[in-house]
């Protein structure tokens, strides 16, 4: 295993999730696409991070490098003490495994399964999760446990998503756009799910959405721009999902 | 269960026609594995046990006449451990129904009432000899079933000028006579050639041979070398008119027997070889493409925290629930298709126990080189998508590059529709996946042209020999040496139009180290009937004073044209001389010398004599000639080509027929497996596309021929293809017969053959493309542009 204690540069609070220098840069031929093009981003324990920014500034990628889905070109990353930059295969797949809940942009639900299946794939290999049925009722889906994926809405088949990301009980969870199929009411009501999981677990949280508004209930804002971070701000007063405007 | 667990059932539910038909693949591989190498071990091992069994010698010899006394000399040679004096004679016997004579072979029993110590006899009916009881005999069973003759029955013999009726008391099995060939014949015929047992005092009385054997048979002492031994008692039996001693690979019944066990050998190790190393192949690579389909769901899998092992040994359960039905619907029915085809070597091999054995390491093998090869296919697919990042694997692979293809540049598109545009881009971009496609198809098609080629390859063989080499109604085989004019005697039989002379003159060949025992044709150079062929098909010409060899007897000698080769005539003169091989024919049948008869004459050092004589005579009056040749003292035997023709026939047809079938059906579900699951690959890897089209306002029509479009273009590409592999299969089988001295196998594939794998072929693929369009017409566009796949 090649996770590496290294000490993390910096002052207290020490930060879960910790990237220097990041840069992603996809090759396609002759032409070169920078995804990321040198991203210093931290996510404290327990924070709630909302991602903004246009569509193609690389907030996906940037996601995915953090959640050990994709390895970046340059620059180094951090899960606590442990350096994932260099971290072989295995490693990423107990970091995966151990420590993040993910929902992907695109669902990515296996079809052959129904929803509490696609929940129990996680659950099967977690320590202490919640059972996929107390996961799918807190996104609302608890009528709907024995649906196969197209047998569902766009919507509800990103609350089988969500499902799957929160049933391990993570450390980290990490969301790509958890409302973007969703009406204002089922919107919130999956946020709440997401603040609540942030709220009583501590679970550090990162979401990525076009929906500014939504950030109002964060902790920080980050929005990216090309590839890069162009700007931050951190809300003195954080709203509850309920409050917001969509 | 575990939620893999369910999605391993839920796949194989959805998967369930292409996992049967890939199962039905692997079936047909060790099927035709096991089927038929477990009938090629089980005959191997049955010989071997009759032969240790029934105490069968390892060296014979034949002789004039020698003094039982020197027995005691002989048993004592270096080598030997145990001698058996006998008496043979040939006889002619006189059968109701049968016009043509029938030759009958008498070997004495030792006179005490005590059964043979060597080549022992198995009694299937009836009783033993009894000492001084004139005239009873034990008979052979397949002349005793042939004739229906049961104890108690009577056959009427020719023995030594006078009528004895030989009074059967016994049906018998001998190590000897497994395979019972007539003298000069190359067939076994059980109703023209009968085998006796009598008792050894009564027979020596009827030939004057008290006192004294003309046959040997020899035991060898464990260590000792056959060569050895029968130099040996060459030396010994000079003076008492040895043949020539030889081994027993030499004796006729072993030769043949083995040479059966060696031909099925080729049909039934390469043949199936080639199949379950097809079948394997085929595995591997549709395995591969239908766990590729799943490359998103594997990528999300992983991004979810499976390990690479979890995902892995997810797949091989797949494989393994495929591979395991295969494997025992492919050993169930090898078992039972092997016991079948035993059944009918039983009535072709007279051992007295056929035991079918089906040895665990050869299904072990089948299995393995099965499952190995279909695991492989699946974790390369597998490996393929945890290679990449999970965020890269989860999006759909990307096309390799986005250049305009040569195609495209020169306007080639231009005539297709977008969709027809589509697949164009598609299989010009990843020609390996349509080439490797059309590769299996390919070899589905060799497979069945390999399955099927021995018939053609027989066929062809038997309208060369009898259309080309032999020519003649009948061929008369005397008891001596006669002079050339004799055949006016033959000539002068009503209904006989013309004759040629022949003289067969057993010879040793012998170049450098090499030696091989055969016979000389002498052949009239002016004659039309007996000819020779070269490689090419053309009669060669017989004048001069060489020798022509066949091309295998030049291949066992190491010689070639122009070379020398001693001749050691096997007669009691042993005349000893030089010869040069002016000519190598083409030889299917038989490993013989030819040479111009006058030229043999004067070879061996005697005037022009002649051994035998070819006949073209008048159908009408064909009884008449039977009937007089019969009655010639010195006519041993008459071969009418028309009747060996057709045993030959039926000899090779009774294994073929059952072998090609069974082959056939193989090959035949080998290729539906393959081409429907490639069309069912092509259909998940494109269903996505293809209902984004119909929801563009494509009809159903268009998108079904956007990917038969496809499917027939690999199809088109494969057959061509297959013909080429086929005939390489074949060529690369009849090489691995060659080993035969009895006749060798031309690599022949008939159109027929080729038609029938093309169709076959065809009609598997048509009925897969009605399968797709049918689920093209069910398409489900909504669920389709839901899911993200
Ligand atoms: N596999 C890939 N190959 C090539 N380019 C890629 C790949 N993945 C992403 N990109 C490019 O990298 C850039 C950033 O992509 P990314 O998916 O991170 O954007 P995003 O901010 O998530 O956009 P969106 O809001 O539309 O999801 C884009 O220009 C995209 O085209
Ligand atoms: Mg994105």
């Amino acid at each position: 295993m090649d996770v590496v204690a290294t000490p993390m540069p910096g002052n207290a609070p020490r930060p879960v999730l910790a990237t220097e220098g990041l840069t992603k840069v996809y090759r396609m031929g002759e032409v070169d696409v920078h995804a990321l093009r040198g991203v210093d981003f931290q996510l404290a324990e327990g924070e709630f991070v909302v991602l903004l920014g246009a569509s193609g500034s690389g907030k996906s990628t940037l996601l995915n490098i953090l959640g050990g889905l994709d390895v970046p070109t340059s620059g180094r990353v951090f899960y606590r003490e442990q350096e994932l930059t260099h971290a072989d295969e295995r490693a990423l797949t107990r970091y995966r495994r151990e420590h993040v809940g993910f929902v992907f942009q695109f669902y990515n639900l296996i079809p052959s399964l129904t929803a509490r299946e696609n929940v129990a794939l996680v659950t099967d290999i977690s320590p202490n999760p919640l059972a996929p049925e107390e996961a799918l009722s807190l996104v609302g889906l608890g009528t709907r446990l024995d649906h196969f994926p197209s047998q569902l809405s766009g919507g509800e088949q990103q609350r089988v998503a969500l499902a799957r990301a929160i049933a391990r009980r993570p450390d980290i969870l990490l969301c790509d756009e958890p409302t973007g199929a969703l009406d204002a009411k089922t919107g919130t009501a999956v946020l709440e799910v997401i603040a609540r999981i942030n709220r009583e677990l501590g679970t550090t949280t990162a979401v990525i959405t076009h929906n500014a508004p939504i950030a109002q209930m964060a902790d920080r804002v980050v929005t990216l721009a090309d590839g890069r971070i162009a700007g931050e701000h951190r809300n003195t007063e954080k709203k509850a999902p309920g409050e917001l405007s969509w | 269960m575990r939620a893999l667990e369910r999605k391993l059932l839920r796949d194989l539910s959805r998967l369930k026609g292409q996992g049967f038909t890939i199962a039905l693949v692997v079936a047909a591989g060790i099927a035709a594995y096991v089927s038929t190498l477990s009938v090629y071990r089980s005959l191997s091992e049955s010989q071997r046990a009759y032969y240790e069994r029934s105490r069968f010698a390892d060296v014979f010899v034949r002789l004039e006449r020698a003094p039982d006394a020197l027995l005691e000399r002989l048993e004592v040679l270096p080598g030997v451990a145990e001698v058996e004096a006998r008496q043979v004679e040939d006889v002619t016997l006189d059968m109701p129904g049968l016009p043509e004579p029938v030759v009958g072979r008498i070997l004495s029993v030792p006179g005490s009432g005590a059964p043979p110590r060597l080549n022992q006899l198995h009694l299937r009916r009836g009783r033993w000899v009894e000492p001084g009881r004139a005239n009873e005999v034990l008979v052979n069973e397949g002349f005793a079933k042939a004739h229906r003759l049961e104890p108690g029955d009577t056959v009427m013999a020719l023995v030594n000028g006078r009528r004895v009726a030989l009074r059967v008391v016994g049906v018998v099995l001998s190590p000897e006579y497994i395979f019972a060939l007539a003298p000069g014949s190359l067939f076994d015929d059980d109703r023209r050639f009968g085998i006796f047992w009598m008792d050894r005092d009564t027979l020596a009385s009827a030939f004057r041979m008290e006192g004294a054997f003309n046959d040997l048979v020899v035991r060898l002492a464990p260590g000792a070398r056959a060569e050895d031994v029968v130099a040996a008692l060459d030396r010994e039996l000079v003076p008492y008119g040895g043949f020539g001693a030889y081994p027993r690979a030499r004796q006729t019944s072993d030769r043949f027997v083995s040479n059966e066990i060696v031909q099925l050998r080729a049909n039934a190790t390469i043949v199936p070889l080639i199949f379950l190393g097809v079948a394997a192949f085929l595995v591997n690579v549709v395995l591969s493409r239908v766990v590729g389909t799943q490359r998103e769901q594997i990528a999300a899998l992983k991004a979810l925290g499976y390990s690479n092992g979890a995902l892995a040994a997810h797949y091989l359960e797949l494989v393994g629930v495929v591979v395991g039905l295969g494997s025992l619907l492919g050993v169930a029915l090898g078992a039972w298709m092997g016991r079948a085809l035993l059944g009918v070597y039983m009535d072709v091999f007279r051992f007295p126990l056929l035991a079918y054995r089906l040895d665990a390491g050869m299904v072990a093998g089948a299995v393995l080189v099965s499952a190995v090869s279909a695991s492989v296919g699946a974790l390369a697919a597998v490996r393929q998508t945890v290679r990449l990042p999970p965020a890269e694997a989860m999006r759909p692979a990307a096309p390799p590059s986005y250049r305009p293809t040569p195609l495209e540049r020169v306007g080639f598109h231009a005539l297709f529709s977008q969709g027809g545009r589509m697949v164009l881009r598609d299989l010009e971009r990843r020609p390996w996946r349509l080439l490797l496609t059309s590769l299996g198809i390919a070899l589905a098609v060799a497979i069945l042209i390999v399955g099927r080629f021995s018939g053609d390859a027989l066929r062809y063989l038997m309208d060369v020999q009898y259309g080309q080499v032999q020519r003649e109604d009948l061929a008369v085989a005397f008891t001596k040496s006669v002079p050339d004019r004799a055949r006016r005697e033959l000539e002068m039989i009503p209904g006989v139009r013309h004759t040629e002379p022949m003289r067969v003159v057993p010879v040793r060949l012998v170049a450098g180290p090499r030696r091989y025992e055969t016979a000389i044709q002498g052949l009239p150079p002016e004659g039309g009937l007996r000819r020779v062929m070269d490689t090419e098909g053309r009669p060669v010409p017989l004048r001069g004073e060489g020798l022509l060899l066949g091309t295998e007897l030049a291949r066992r000698l190491g010689v070639g044209l122009g070379d020398a080769v001693r001749v050691e005539v096997l007669d009691a003169g042993r005349t000893v001389r030089d010869a040069r091989v002016t000519g190598l024919v083409e030889e299917w049948l038989g490993t013989s010398a030819y040479m111009d008869l006058t030229e043999l004459a004067r070879l061996v050092g005697d005037d022009r004599v002649i051994t035998g004589a070819t006949l073209v005579v008048d159908r009408a009056q064909q009884d008449g000639v039977y009937a007089r040749l019969k009655a010639l003292p010195w006519v041993a035997s008459v071969t009418r080509a028309d009747l060996a023709k057709e045993l030959f026939r039926e000899q090779s047809e009774r294994f073929l027929t059952v072998l090609t079938f069974i082959l056939g059906a193989f090959a035949s579900a080998i290729a539906v497996g393959i081409v429907y699951n490639n069309a069912r690959v092509a259909l998940a890897v494109r269903s996505r596309d293809l209902a984004t089209l119909r929801v563009l306002g494509f009809t159903r029509r268009e998108i079904s021929l956007v990917l038969l479009g496809e499917m027939a273009v690999g199809l088109l590409l494969a057959l061509p293809l297959g013909m080429v592999l086929g005939k390489l299969f074949a060529e690369w089988v009849a090489r691995a017969a060659v080993d035969s001295e009895l006749y060798r196998i031309p690599a022949i594939v008939a159109p027929p053959t080729y038609a029938t794998a093309v169709l076959v072929v065809l009609v598997a693929g048509i009925l897969s493309a009605l399968l797709v369009r049918r689920r093209l017409d069910h398409l489900d566009l909504i669920g389709v542009l839901k899911t993200r796949e």
